[in-house]
Parts: structure tokens; sequence; C-alpha cells
């Protein structure tokens, strides 16, 4: 496929690998914020192509990992409901809950459909005006514009039987949460370029003025993310802290100031609970005042629900970069993308998932050399 | 989640008072809103994310960064094989 396959060409790739090689003559240590980057670094083994003092960690960009378990848990106790029909992009059926997750309350009878865009949900609202269709809207800014469109167009029809149980997320205040903690490792950010292509890059520049590190906004294939590294490293290796755009043939400045319009009419900023982090201020979108008719935490009479994630789990942790898939002793042996722990295993995006599909015959592969060895 | 794929606009249509576009993925033609990109003609490539097309290909920067890519690669494609020598 045009501007795709190009980007995936191994020529290209090995030659910016061998690339940052030369260049490199410190260790780095380089997040990439957006859970699909991760899902092409493990999938294409770009870690392993990087010289070994150069450490790619992971960040919380991955939307299903990071929505909080009591709004997992509402979304089960409404879908249980018999008048509603809720709605969820597939990715969210199989996180766990409290003690369900949405998969297993359609398996008891709930009416539990899975949506690719957000625009079904208001046709499945129009189609069934004696039912009560509520949408899962979860997402980043990236998704943002879409899931806003859905109850903008619901209000234009006059629709009374859609709400939205949102949970939205904002990526430069993650970013400020993660460089202002104690134990903070990252020299330099891939920024996601989807989320960018909607919102710009100018908000990152605050981020590399008050913490005094590059920034790249990256794509997501193969050659892009390589690049991003590279460019990452020539600044890094002079001194270097700027905002640079590697995505640009889908980036600009300013980004999508259309898509920016109808997430400002719809959303406002509010504070946000990220699963396995907590609270971070002014972090997420909820409905503007305009649009409370269509927000179901005001429609129904949902209990406040609080939930206390699996000791097991140190997602809190992965979802921050501070470890690895690997470090947990639970990893793809009490936790498995099939009866998942926490939510980093059950998004293709999450990183526990991703080290699972790619890395988990490599690691069981070390093991019993080390063993021997020893 | 954030996953946006792109896509190639073969025709355009109203539905609902939207601007819809029918996009094309490697030979898979699936339907898009154009909302957010009025600028969107026939012929131009999208990025399609969970039904709309969030940006429009920037086809020359695309191309020129891509070239640029390409002399790299090539060049390594020249060069013997290591430990060849």
């Amino acid at each position: 496929m045009k501007f795709l396959d190009e980007y995936r060409d191994s020529r290209i790739a090995l030659a910016l690998a061998k690339e940052i090689a030369e260049r490199t003559t410190k260790p780095w240590v380089l997040m990439e914020i957006c859970g699909g980057q991760t899902h092409t670094i493990m999938r294409y083994g770009l870690d392993e192509l990087l010289p070994n003092h150069i450490e790619l960690v992971h960040g919380p960009g991955c939307p299903v990992c990071v929505t909080p378990l009591e709004t997992i848990d509402k979304a089960i106790a409404l879908a249980l409901r018999p008048e509603v029909i809720l709605v969820s992009y597939g990715d969210m059926l199989r996180v766990p809950g409290s003690n369900s997750d949405l998969f297993r309350a359609k398996a008891q009878g709930a009416d539990v459909r899975i949506a690719y865009s957000p625009m079904e949900a208001v046709k499945i609202a129009r189609a069934n005006p004696d039912r009560k269709v509520v949408f899962l809207a979860i997402g980043f800014e990236t998704t943002a514009p879409a899931n806003a469109m859905a109850a903008w167009q619901a209000k234009r029809e006059g629709l009374t039987n859609l709400s939205l149980l949102v949970s939205h997320v904002l990526v430069p205040p993650a970013i400020r949460a993660l460089l202002a903690t104690a134990e903070n490792r990252v020299q330099g950010f891939i920024a996601p370029g989807h989320v960018c292509t909607i919102m710009g890059y100018s908000e990152y520049e605050g981020l590399v003025r008050d913490f005094n590190l590059p920034i790249v906004v990256g794509g997501f294939e193969p050659v892009d993310l390589l690049e991003a590294v590279l460019m990452l490293v020539k600044q890094l290796e002079l001194g270097e802290t700027r905002v640079e755009n590697q995505y640009v043939r889908s980036v600009t400045y300013k980004g999508n100031e259309r898509a920016q319009e109808i997430m400002r009419e719809v959303f406002e900023i509010a504070d946000q609970k990220w699963r396995g982090i907590g609270m971070i201020p002014r972090s997420g979108l909820r409905l503007s005042k305009a649009y409370a008719a269509y927000d179901a935490n005001l429609i129904f009479d949902l209990e406040l629900i609080s939930a206390e994630e699996p000791a097991e789990c140190i997602s809190a942790l992965v979802l921050q970069g501070l470890k690895k898939p690997t470090d947990c002793t639970a990893f793809a042996i009490r936790c498995t993308p099939e009866n998942p722990l926490g939510a980093p295993m059950v998004s293709a995006e999450g990183a526990c998932a991703a080290y699972y599909h790619y890395r988990r015959h490599a690691i069981a592969n070390t093991a019993p050399k080390i063993a021997v060895g020893s | 989640m954030c996953l946006a794929i792109p896509g190639k606009v073969v025709s355009i249509e109203y539905s609902n008072g939207m601007r819809v576009g029918r996009v094309e993925f490697g030979g898979i033609v699936r339907q898009a809103s154009l909302d957010f990109v009025p600028e969107a003609q026939i012929g131009d490539y999208v990025m399609v994310h969970v039904g709309f097309a969030i940006s429009l290909v920037d086809a020359e920067e695309a191309e020129r960064t891509y070239q640029l890519l390409e002399e790299i690669g090539a060049l390594e494609g020249e060069l013997p094989p290591e430990g060849s020598g």
C-alpha cells in the first residue's frame, strides 16, 4: 500500500540503525508514548537493531490500558441493564473490571455491540428508539474528535436515547506527570504521530522548555520510528533540545483545526484518573455543559464504584516505563491475553501484550541457557 | 487504538449531512467521514482513524522524506556485505 510499504523497507531500516549506532557515544533512555509505536518496535524487533546503550522504554499511550477500573465496572453495570445497548470499541471487551469484563457480561445476556466507528453508535440509537444506547467513548486526542462527532450528530438529529460514558485522556499532561517524578529516567520522547495529527505539536514546546529534553513527533512504521530515534540521538549527542517533526506526511504544527473545534465544542478539559497511574490534573476530557444531556454519568444513577487492582499486577510501573513487562513474575504464566491480570496484557497495543506476542519465546529460549551455565 | 491507515479517496457523497468518502486501502474500500478534511478531493490520500479521515497525506513531503531515506538505503545496498573483503 502506498505511504505504508515504503516505510517498512528493510534496507532503509538497516541503514538508519547503522547511522544511529555511529552517532551514539553515550547511553540514552528514550520513551515512545504510543502503544501503537510500542507494537511496531516489538513486532519488527527495532529495539534489537539499536546499539545496546540505547534503551527504549514504553509509555502509557494505550487508552484501553489506562481507562480506570471504575469506568469498566460502570460499563459492565450499564450493559447488564435490560434497556441498555452498550456500544464499545472491540479492544475494551476483554479488559478486566473488578469482577468481570464486558465479554462475560455479553455471555450473560447483556446487549454489548462492537463498533469500529463512533457513528455506528448513532446508527444503533436511530434504529432502536425504545432502547437506551450507551457508547463507551475512550481514547486519546486522536479519537476525541470522532467520539465528539457522535454526540454532535445525536444533538443535531435530536436523538434522546444516546449517551456517552467518557474516559478520554490527553498526552502532554501525562508526559509532564512522568517527567516530574523522582524516578524518571527518560531523556528523550517520541511523541505520538496521530495525537499530533489532531493537536499539532505546539503543546510539546512547553515540555521541552520546562524539562530541557528533546521531543520528536514520530510515525508508526519501522522506518518512521528509527528515523525518530536517529533525530533524538542527534539532538542528545549535540546537547540540543527542540521539538522536531519526523511524521511530516501527516502532522502539521497547528494540527487539524477543524477536528480541534468539534472537540472543544463537545468536551472540556477535566482532571482524569489513569488506570495504574492515578489522578493527573487536567489530563482528560469530559462532556461540556452544553452536552450534559448526553453524559451517561448524569443520566444513569451510577454508584461510585471504587476498585482495587490485583496485587500481583505491576502494570502501574510498566505504564510509567519503570519496569519492563518481563520483569513481572506473573508474565506469560498467570497473566496472558486470554486471562489477563491487568489491562496492558489485553489491548494489542498494551506493552505486556506486545512482549507476549513477539518476545515470550525468545525469553523462554534464553532462560534454560542461563540455568545450564550457572 | 490510535491506529490510522492511509487510503485513497475514490468517491465523495453526502449522507445525513456529513461529507463521506469511499476510501480504498490496498484494494479494500471502506466509507470514511471527510468532515475533518474538507479540502480532500478524489484521488487524495487520507489517514483514516475509526471511520474518520484525520489528515490529508502530504504527498510532496512524503516523497521528499522518502527520497532522503531511499538515498541512505540505496547507498547501503551498494556496499559490499560485511566481511566480504
